[in-house]
């Protein structure tokens, strides 16, 4: 499900407003991956505090929301832009990438919860579509 | 199906408590068909469901998320027994109405998002984990009768 030039656009704008609070999102998306899906606790094992808002949390939550601000910025060519990334949870990481949609519907979550106004049908289907190509481009690699 | 502590109870109550079917209802539906096009397959005999706008305008959409919405209630108040409860529901939309299940998991996490969307910041994460799980087990029941 390739994105359109209108997908593009809308995740761009999108996540121009919501850049300020990239950090925040991040932290809580991670947070609620965690905790309403604690089977993905296995990745952060040597964490000593799962919880949503412990500092490893926090800190983690806002890395990966980082790399997706940088994503948008390579949205033309996500496979190439996330190479090193993909190399990263593949062979060292080696997370399932079944994990990429919870954490991604976890994200769709978080962004309902605070734009609620900007979180329409429309931004929904263009985000959904992006983390879904992203989710790809990190499984790139995999085999 | 699922064992229930009296905690997990009484957050489903309370979050079901505060849905108002016939506003949650339209808007879950309503964007499961935006964001998922392909399920609009189902709904060949709706109208006009060809836009954003003319599907959250349909009243037959609309009506429609209601029922689906509402039957949800049925789960909420046998919550102990949630299998059996939906085993004719799950029947009908194998044998009758050749729904793929797959849709009950999407509906599911739609319904999520609209009702986060709503509760905002007191849709808390312990809360999200326990309404999941309810959603899981929703989910598995109407799956259940598959074969």
């Amino acid at each position: 499900m390739s994105l359109t030039a209108k997908d593009k656009s809308v995740v761009k704008a999108f996540w121009g407003k919501i850049s300020g609070k990239a950090d925040v999102v991040g932290a809580e998306a991670l947070g609620r991956m965690l905790t309403a899906y604690p089977q993905t606790k296995t990745y952060f094992s040597e964490w000593a505090d799962l919880s949503p808002g412990s500092a490893p949390v926090k800190k983690h939550g806002s890395t990966i929301m980082g790399a997706i601000g940088n994503a948008v910025g390579v949205i033309d060519d996500l496979v190439g832009g996330l190479s090193a990334l993909s190399d990263l949870h593949a062979f060292k990481l080696r997370v399932d990438p079944g994990n990429f949609k919870i954490l991604s519907h976890n994200i769709l979550v978080t962004l309902a919860i605070h734009f609620p106004a900007d979180f329409t049908p429309e931004v929904h289907i263009a985000v959904d579509k992006f983390l879904a190509a992203l989710s790809a481009a990190l499984a790139d690699k995999y085999r | 199906m699922a064992d229930w502590t009296d905690a997990e109870k009484s957050t489903i109550s309370a979050v079901w408590g505060k849905v108002d079917i016939n506003e949650v209802g339209p808007l879950a539906l309503g964007r499961v068909l935006i964001v998922y096009p392909w399920t609009q397959r189902y709904f060949g005999s709706f109208g006009d469901v060809s836009t954003a706008a003319a599907i959250m305008g349909n009243p037959k959409v609309a009506a429609h998320g209601r029922v689906v919405c509402g039957a949800l209630d049925k789960a909420v108040k046998n919550m102990g027994n949630i299998l059996a409860t939906y085993k004719s529901l799950s029947e009908t939309h194998a044998n009758k109405l050749f729904v793929d299940p797959d849709n009950f998991r999407v509906l599911a996490d739609v319904l999520t998002i609209v009702i986060a969307a709503k509760f905002g910041a007191a849709f808390t994460p312990e809360i999200q984990a326990t309404w999941q799980k309810f959603m899981k087990v929703v989910v598995a029941a109407m799956s259940s009768r598959y074969f």
